[in-house]
């Protein structure tokens, strides 16, 4: 697998795919970039669970803190790593003593540990690293470019308007490929 | 269909405009509103807070001046971009997120003078000096860096002579000092010049000229490169500080690659105030999707007319990097291979009358204060808007008596040069 760079049908395939999200070092601070990525994702109906040791038991954006990742008390299918690359080691060996395994490992923008990644694929497991899952499913969606960022998608087919006005969801077709 | 991206003509119909989610509408619709309704409290105060992508309000806001900002962010390979009521209004977003009062910016001194005006006069009045550099001589940029530059600013290809700026040497410059190369790029367009290629951190434009193309509604636009690391630098508060406007947030960690553009939006344009309207985001989006057929048209148009200048018993001089006698020619080459824009000085025998003859002698060329039409437009600076300043200043700012600027447009070539020809045989 190259983590170079990511097709678009490769990310858009794991975001339909998922629907529990652990956000390893989520905070509860409203301003720091992984409360943020926790109150989009749960605002696009993933079920998430922060994992903060020094917040556990109470909630962040309305979902319920665990200590860590063998607390949960359901499957996981995507553990998001909010850690530096160094520390993302130590995430992904307790991430695959899970059962059942996760299908994704994600490492945020900046996060980067190969070591790690192999030990996750030889499971079977998808990585992605170096990746926002925010800013990749709101440049999914359509949603990026209302903050005049590009979205590096074009597409002649409509966004897929969720509940509300200002809401789009990702399945639709775009230029293949990218 | 191929992994390949997106080629530059796909992009400049595409980039940011699929069909409309509420209606189809294939067009982009003009959203002509100031507000948008909120689907909820919660998603309002996600939106006021910067953590959910949405509409509020269209001065900082809207969805059809978004489908501009995307298409241009595309078109320059840019993170994102920032679309404003002016060239100017750009230049001031831009310098108000990096600047604080008693800072200093180095620009080249071959600039369109409404910008020279806005540096010298404006900019003094928030504390923000300006230092004048000729961008041929990269010892004297080199000199002009001091503790106090936060910026360096050029044109890829100025206004009005038409000069071409080294942008990689510039480029070096900037990165030895810290600090972020800002190009604007109006004349060029990214149709003949990416400066993000050469180096720059951030690209601005008047997209009243070629990008929108029609001479029908004034715009710019700011691009943010995301190149620059603005935490590691730590020299621009407005990015790597906590915000009191937004609860202590650092827009360069929450943002990361496209934080400028951002912080321009949420702090500058928010405040600031200069927002475009979304009629002329539309139209401007609209002349892009013909940008790449329309500059070199333009080019070619130019080149043709620059030869026939040249030729032409009653010029005495023609200053067009198009030219292979002209000194920029070698730049031209190197930073504009596909042409070098169509805006141009030439030197008119008889000097001042005779200038002032050939433009009240056109019945093609329009005589106007403005380039980038699809229409050609003539103008002599010396009795229109250079006259104010002594016949030294003149000559200094390369409008001398016997100046005469053109920007050709896209008509029949034969037709701009027989209007020329029987307007040269009036003086």
């Amino acid at each position: 697998m190259n983590h170079e760079r990511y097709d678009d049908t490769y990310i858009r395939g794991i975001l339909d795919e998922v629907k529990t999200i652990a956000v390893v070092g989520a905070s509860a601070n409203t301003v720091r970039p992984s409360y943020f990525v926790v109150k989009y994702l749960i605002s696009k109906d993933y079920d998430v669970i922060p994992v903060n040791p020094g917040h556990s038991g109470r909630e962040i954006a309305g979902a319920m803190t665990f200590a860590s990742l063998t607390d949960i008390d359901r499957p996981v299918d995507m553990v998001d790593i909010f850690r530096n690359s160094e520390a993302a080691m130590g995430v992904v060996e307790e991430a695959l003593e899970l059962d059942p395994l996760p299908k994704v490992i994600w490492m945020q923008l900046s996060v980067r540990n190969d070591e790690a990644a192999k030990l996750a694929e030889a499971k079977g497991v998808k990585v992605v690293m170096n990746r926002c899952p925010k800013i990749e499913y709101a440049r999914l969606c359509g949603e990026i470019g209302w903050a005049g960022v590009a979205s590096n998608v074009i597409s002649a087919r409509k966004p897929k308007l969720q509940q509300g006005f200002q809401r789009f969801g990702i399945n639709r077709h775009t230029k293949a490929g990218q | 269909m191929s992994s390949n991206q997106p080629g530059f003509s796909t992009l400049a119909i595409h980039a940011g405009a699929a069909p409309d989610a509420a209606t189809g509408a294939r067009a982009t619709p003009i959203y002509q509103t100031t507000a948008f309704a909120f689907d909820d409290v919660d998603q309002a105060a996600a939106l006021f807070g910067l953590q959910a992508f949405g509409n509020i309000y269209t001065r900082i806001t809207n969805p059809t001046t978004a489908v501009l900002e995307e298409r241009v962010a595309a078109l320059e390979g840019g993170t994102a971009a920032l679309a404003v009521a002016s060239g100017h209004a750009a230049q001031l977003g831009v310098f108000h997120t990096l600047l604080q009062p008693g800072d200093e910016f180095i620009a080249s001194n071959r600039l369109y003078g409404g910008s020279i005006n806005q540096f010298n006069h404006s900019f003094k009045n928030f504390g923000w000096n300006v230092v004048w550099v000729d961008m041929a001589d990269e010892e004297a940029l080199k000199n002009a860096v001091s503790g106090k530059t936060k910026a360096i600013f050029l044109e890829s290809l100025a206004n009005p002579g038409g000069v071409v700026i080294d942008i990689e040497m510039v480029s070096k410059v900037a990165k030895a000092a810290g600090v972020p190369l800002i190009v604007d790029n109006t004349l060029a367009t990214p149709y003949l010049c990416r400066p993000i290629e050469h180096g720059a951190d951030i690209v601005v434009h008047s997209l009243t000229k070629f990008m929108g193309g029609h001479g029908n509604s004034m715009g710019g636009i700011i691009v943010d490169c995301g190149t620059f690391d603005w935490i590691a630098s730590g020299r621009y508060p407005m990015l790597s500080e906590p915000r009191p406007e937004y609860q202590g947030m650092v827009l360069a960690e929450t943002f990361g690659n496209f934080a400028f553009a951002i912080a321009c939006r949420v702090l500058g344009l928010r405040d600031l105030g200069a927002a475009i309207s979304p009629f002329n985001a539309f139209l401007i989006a609209t002349g892009i999707e013909t940008l790449p057929l329309r500059m070199q048209k333009h080019c070619d148009n130019a080149l043709a007319v620059a030869e026939w200048l040249e030729a032409h018993d009653k010029v005495e001089w023609v200053q067009y990097a198009g030219l292979a006698s002209d000194p920029c020619h070698a730049l031209a080459q190197k930073y504009l291979p596909k042409g070098a824009g169509s805006v141009f000085t030439f030197g008119v025998k008889g000097g001042y009358e005779a200038g002032v003859k050939l433009v009240s002698s056109t019945g093609l060329l329009s005589h106007v204060a403005n380039i980038g039409d699809a229409k050609s437009l003539i103008i002599h600076p010396a009795s229109t808007t250079h006259r104010q300043l002594t016949d030294e200043q003149k000559t200094a700012a390369g409008a001398g008596p016997e100046v005469v600027r053109l920007s050709i447009g896209i008509e029949d070539v034969a037709d701009i040069i027989a209007d020329l020809e029987q307007a040269l045989a009036e003086i």
